[in-house]
């Protein structure tokens, strides 16, 4: 109940994750969420194995990974839905399990689940407000409602509702107490493209008033513009961490063109520096890896000069988000 | 898709705008109980299957057998068959509401993941409990007056002094079904739930020691029928209709089953 007074304003999100034991109304900068050598066993399987994470207040951190990564079993043990098997779990500065049984430190945490929990019966308005009713200090239903479009299906009950209506009411649901810390499981999932960007828009907003973001999600796109901060995991563990940025430029950029097939790369590696590595990825499909300088542009050119041939597609640049993803599970996420 | 339209003016209260006034907090206890218990009960009086199980049916057996001798009601002499009938038809409501409604709405329920997510709100676990056995106890209250109406209109008169005991005895009835609902609904798949909870009602409607008084039935039968909560509530609930005693072994009996049912929740009840 006590108010922070002027506190818990936007942005300027203090990075270090050093809040320990703070009430749930506490600083509001430092960690949102830390979470340390977490470990969840279901009988003999390791779904979650020593994993690392940290969510800052304003800032929002993606999960990323292939289906059975553990995400899920992460997210849940975060909310006190799972007792883990071994780690810590700090959510707001106190511990999960005191945290999950404390009335003031749930209002302080939004959740979107995968499987929704939204009782079928009922229309979404009035689950809203019931919700609501739950805090002390909710947001305007109606603004909420509005801004997400919930009017237009208010008197349809949650059973009759496609998937991305029943996103955005379950959006709605995890925003509605103004959280400190939201979990976000695949909130994009099934949206066209205009429900997406309210979406985000809604997500930027509530980092943009303090509020640290776990996001799990299939969309690398949707990391890559949602997230400071991404942590891909496999087996229950973090393979990578760091921001997008920083993930991608981890790896060497690379030279790419298609070309008829089977063409000869002996010359070719001969005529380039030799860890600049030269293969035929695919028929057709050709790719220059290692230190891609001019020279190394100029050498590739010169080389299809001679022999006549056209390199269409050339491109030289960094690999996406979803190559390092696939380089590091070896898996496709879509 | 509505754009971030202009703020709206229905802002009402504090911390009703839409910039952070104070720090996320949670309503009091009494105010997430209450809000659950009116959710609850509002959805239970708002599902066609629910009002047809807890006040059509009830209603339709009140009428027919109060009316009507096709079910041979071993009635005393002097006795009418709205007397046996009246109080039967309100355990039976009480049975449609706190156990078969509650089995089959948190079998569901548990199953759709609206327990786990409300789990993460400030109501949490025992808000949600506490919010359901209130809805329940709500509904059978707007159960009691209608029917009772009903009852009264077709010639019922109970004895006054009865409502004490009888308030008592469906009290604890509520308690011992509610935890017999959602052990039944903790464990089976929804499915399930659904059926069993469906095929106990229509058992026990028939030979539970509801409708029909347990000195209508078989011998070694009427003597198993008192030691079921639906029999030691219906034959509690006559005995308060007639001359509004307090039937001692009906309280104790449903006393035991509210404490092994609790328990057996307790045990074995899974949120997932």
């Amino acid at each position: 109940m006590a108010g922070r007074g002027a506190g818990g304003r936007a942005g300027g999100a203090d990075l270090d994750s050093s809040a320990v034991g703070g009430p749930p109304d506490g600083s509001p900068s430092g960690a949102a969420l830390r979470v340390r050598g977490l470990v969840k066993r279901y009988g003999a399987r390791t779904a979650v194995d020593g994993l690392d994470l940290d969510v800052a207040a304003g800032s929002v951190t993606a999960l990323l990974g292939p289906n059975g990564a553990g995400k899920t079993s992460t997210v849940e043990c975060c909310l006190g839905l799972r007792r883990p098997d071994g780690g810590s779990v700090e959510v707001l500065g106190a511990d999960v399990l005191r945290a999950a049984a404390d009335p003031d430190h749930r209002a302080a945490v939004g959740a979107m689940l995968q499987d929704g929990g939204l009782p079928t019966s009922a229309r979404p308005l009035r689950l809203l407000r019931h919700l609501a009713r739950l805090h002390a200090h909710p947001r305007d239903v109606d603004v909420l409602a509005e801004r997400l479009g919930l009017p237009a299906f208010a008197r349809t009950s949650v059973r009759r509702l496609s998937g991305g209506q029943r996103q955005r009411l379950a959006l709605a649901a995890a925003l509605v107490g103004r959280p400190r810390l939201l979990f976000l499981d695949e909130p994009t999932a099934g949206l066209d493209p205009a429900a997406r960007l309210v979406v985000w828009d809604l997500v930027r907003e509530a980092v943009a008033e303090g509020a640290g973001v776990l996001l799990t999600t299939h969309d690398l796109d949707e990391a890559e513009r949602l997230a400071q901060h991404v942590v891909i995991v496999d087996g229950g563990r973090a393979l990578a961490t760091g921001a997008p940025g920083v993930l991608t430029a981890r790896s060497t950029a690379s030279l790419r063109f298609t070309a008829g097939p089977g063409l000869d790369l002996g010359p070719l590696r001969r005529a380039l520096p030799e860890d600049v590595v030269v293969s035929e990825a695919a028929p057709g499909s050709y790719v220059v890896s290692g230190d891609v300088d001019p020279q190394v542009v100029a050498g590739v050119t010169s080389w299809c000069a001679q022999r006549g041939v056209m390199p269409d597609a050339l491109s030289v640049g960094r690999p996406s988000l979803e190559e390092v993803f696939l380089d590091l599970t070896g898996r496709s996420l879509r | 898709m509505s754009r971030p339209g202009p703020g709206s003016s229905s802002s009402r209260g504090p911390g009703a705008t839409g910039t952070a006034v104070d720090g996320p907090s949670a309503a009091p206890l009494l105010a997430r109980v209450a809000a659950q218990a009116r959710w609850e009960a509002g959805t239970m009086l708002r599902n066609g299957e629910q009002v047809l199980l807890t006040l059509v049916l009830p209603a339709l057996v009140l009428v027919g057998l109060a009316r009507t001798e096709v079910v041979d009601l071993g009635l005393a002499a002097g006795e009418r068959p709205v007397d046996v009938v009246a109080p039967g038809v309100l355990a039976l409501a009480v049975l449609s509401t706190a156990f078969t409604g509650q089995a089959i709405a948190t079998g569901f329920d548990r199953r759709s993941g609206v327990l786990r997510l409300l789990a993460t709100t400030p109501l949490g676990r025992g808000g949600l409990l506490a919010g359901r056995v209130l809805g329940v106890l709500a509904v059978e209250v707007v159960q009691v007056v209608l029917l009772g109406a009903v009852a009264v209109a077709v010639g019922w008169r109970p004895d006054p002094l009865g409502l004490l005991p009888g308030a008592l005895l469906v009290l604890v009835a509520t308690a011992a079904l509610t935890a017999l609902a959602l052990l039944l609904a903790g464990v089976l798949r929804a499915e399930a739930v659904l059926a069993v909870a469906n095929l106990v009602w229509a058992a026990l409607l028939v030979g539970g020691g509801l409708v029909v008084p347990a000195a209508a039935l078989p011998g070694p039968w009427a003597a198993l029928v008192h030691a079921l909560p639906s029999g030691a509530l219906g034959e509690g609930l006559r005995r308060a209709s007639a001359d509004g005693a307090l039937d001692v072994r009906a309280l104790l009996v449903l006393l035991a089953w509210a404490v092994v049912a609790a328990l057996a929740a307790r045990r074995w009840f899974r949120w997932d």
